[in-house]
């Protein structure tokens, strides 16, 4: 046994850096967790005085919070569901263009911004989307009023939900098609010979066969419901949309970096991480169990 | 495949080229506007006169973007950050993928190891945890700050110990019937061979280091020490602040160009890299979804 670990030791010496890096940023931040439960005082740090639940309590009794989880399960929803329909309706049809260079033009096109920071997505949407931007000179040509996507509280869930499908659909519609060209071409050649037309190729062969492809997605994006994008909300948001853009990642950044109450925004990130970690082990496991795919 | 050339198909090909065309521009038409904005006069861009080509054109905002701000300083940073924050990854992910690759028979404890990393995967100690450790440790305002709390991405990790576990057993089994031990297989016979896939999560750690903004954000206080996108992430709300500070006679700088040109300068300048490596971004992003999944 000895011998054996000695044999095996240079392996073990192999994962030591990995391991104390991983020990220092991540797992005392796991222990760091307990400040949910203190009144945190810098100095004394961990080892703070108990408050029990106090702080969830005091958090949850906040309105401002409340709107908070509605706000991120809103914006994801709508950002998950569209982020899996765009791509695929884009892929389907991109898929009936039959010279491949032409495909490849298209999808070289739409999968740029995916590549983009949300800062500089930020920059340019902050620019085409103001009162004097591109896009309402556009619609000021058909004589309507200038829009405020960002500065209107009913408008800006939906100005984040637009602009996030689009910085992301490229690399869907990337996926989708990828499972598409593996599609059987004898197949498409026997419902031909069975005088089936293209759409019921589409409905009866490709669809199907494309399933897969698209539950596994939607599984795996299961984990990011409680994830409405706080590079893009942050870089966009004012003060004037936060009854409606506010979300539980952004609240906790003001709470905790900003007022310096880590207690209460240790709180909040707690009870995120705790849902999150449920939510994405149920996401594995659901693409495993439905799609057959493994990661580990 | 059969094609069909009835006219109802032509029509059918015509509206999914008009459908992919639109939707294309869609995503292109913005940073056409950015860049004829970026070398437009002030003037005509607050009359609203610059779609897609430039109006009064001037390379005043660029001047400026190079020469006003901290814009080569964060550059700098930005470049540091990259080449050490890669660096570190690529060899914290090899010495950790590579024994990991191994069975809990050839790796005692294997599992545990594996276990160890894969929770940081499910579950964070979130924002504040994670900053207080990075305070206590001294990082604030060093460029470490920015690389150690994610020296190890543990899915790439994965995604390169999958791809060591496809490669054939026998390569390993003769070079230690020739007596060469595990470093000497590590870096001699293992490391050429991973070629491909480090050219992906290399890709994968690139990008995500030069695009993470809000890192800098949080760990420095000294603006100086901003990478690139962090400091582009200020400019999103303080442009004018920055042209008044510059020096530069203020009146007359803002008859050449305003906060809209230039800031447009400077989110271009910050995508110029991802744009030229973006090439190779497509080849290897798709790349690195099918090296990642188990197989059998």
């Amino acid at each position: 046994m000895l011998r054996k670990l000695r044999q095996q030791s240079p392996y073990h010496l192999m994962l030591l850096p990995s391991i104390v890096l991983v020990f220092i940023f991540s797992y005392i931040p796991f222990y760091g967790l307990v400040i949910a439960f203190q009144k945190y005082n810098p100095g004394l740090g961990f080892n703070s005085p108990w408050v029990g639940w106090d702080n969830f309590s005091h958090v949850f009794s906040q309105p401002n919070f409340v709107r908070t989880i509605w706000n991120t399960l809103y914006m994801s929803a709508f950002k998950i569901i569209g982020g899996i329909i765009v791509p695929v309706i884009f892929a389907l049809l991109l898929n009936e263009v039959a010279h491949s260079a032409v495909k490849r033009a298209f999808q070289t096109l739409v999968y740029i911004p995916n590549f983009l920071s949300w800062v500089i997505m930020a920059g340019i949407l902050l620019d085409i989307l103001s009162s004097d931007g591109i896009l309402n000179t556009f619609l000021g040509l058909f004589g309507m009023e200038p829009i405020s996507f960002l500065g209107n509280p009913s408008i800006f869930p939906w100005t984040m939900i637009v602009s996030d499908i689009w910085k992301g659909f490229g690399f869907g519609t990337v996926v989708y098609l990828a499972a598409l060209t593996s599609i059987d071409p004898g197949l498409y050649e026997a419902a031909v010979i069975d005088g089936a037309k293209r759409w019921k190729q589409t409905i009866y062969i490709t669809l199907p066969l494309l399933m897969p492809t698209i539950v596994l997605m939607s599984v795996l994006s299961l984990g990011n419901v409680l994830n409405a994008g706080f590079d893009q909300i942050y870089n966009l948001y004012s003060p004037v949309v936060y009854q409606t853009g506010d979300i539980i990642d952004t609240y906790v950044y003001r709470l905790g970096i900003q007022q310096a109450q880590y207690s209460i925004a240790t709180a909040v990130g707690l009870f995120k991480s705790v849902i999150s970690t449920v939510l994405v082990a149920l996401s594995y496991l659901l693409a495993y169990k439905v799609a057959g795919y493994r990661i580990f | 495949m059969v094609y069909d050339k009835s006219i109802g198909r032509s029509l059918f090909h015509i509206l999914n080229f008009s459908i992919l065309i639109l939707t294309s521009l869609l995503c292109i038409l913005p940073f056409i506007n950015m860049l004829a904005v970026s070398f437009s006069g002030s003037a005509a861009v607050s009359a609203g006169n610059v779609a897609f080509w430039p109006v009064d054109f001037t390379t005043k905002a660029y001047e400026f973007a190079l020469t006003g701000g901290e814009f080569y300083t964060s550059l700098w940073v930005a470049v540091k950050r990259v080449v050490l924050g890669t660096t570190v990854n690529l060899i914290l992910m090899v010495l950790t993928a590579y024994p990991l690759s191994k069975s809990a028979q050839k790796l005692m404890g294997r599992n545990y190891y594996m276990g160890f990393f894969i929770i940081t995967m499910l579950f964070n100690g979130g924002l504040i945890p994670t900053y207080l450790v990075v305070v206590k440790m001294g990082l604030i305002d060093s460029i470490w700050s920015l690389i150690l709390p994610g020296a190890l991405p543990v899915f790439s990790m994965v995604i390169l110990m999958n791809f060591i576990r496809g490669l054939p057993e026998e390569i390993e089994e003769s070079a230690i019937i020739d007596g060469a031990g595990p470093m000497q297989i590590l870096f001699r016979i293992m490391l050429p061979l991973l070629k491909p896939a480090l050219a992906t999560v290399g890709l994968f750690s690139i990008v995500g280091h030069w695009n993470s903004w809000f890192d800098g954000i949080i760990y420095m206080n000294d603006p100086a020490n901003y990478p690139l996108q962090s400091y582009l992430q200020t400019l999103l709300l303080s442009f004018e602040q920055i042209m008044l500070k510059s020096g530069t006679d203020y009146t007359q700088l803002l008859s050449m160009m305003n906060a809209r040109t230039g800031r447009a300068a400077q989110m271009f300048l910050g995508a110029i890299p991802i744009l030229l490596v973006y090439p190779f971004l497509q080849k290897y992003f798709t790349k690195g979804l099918v090296l990642g999944s188990v197989k059998g």
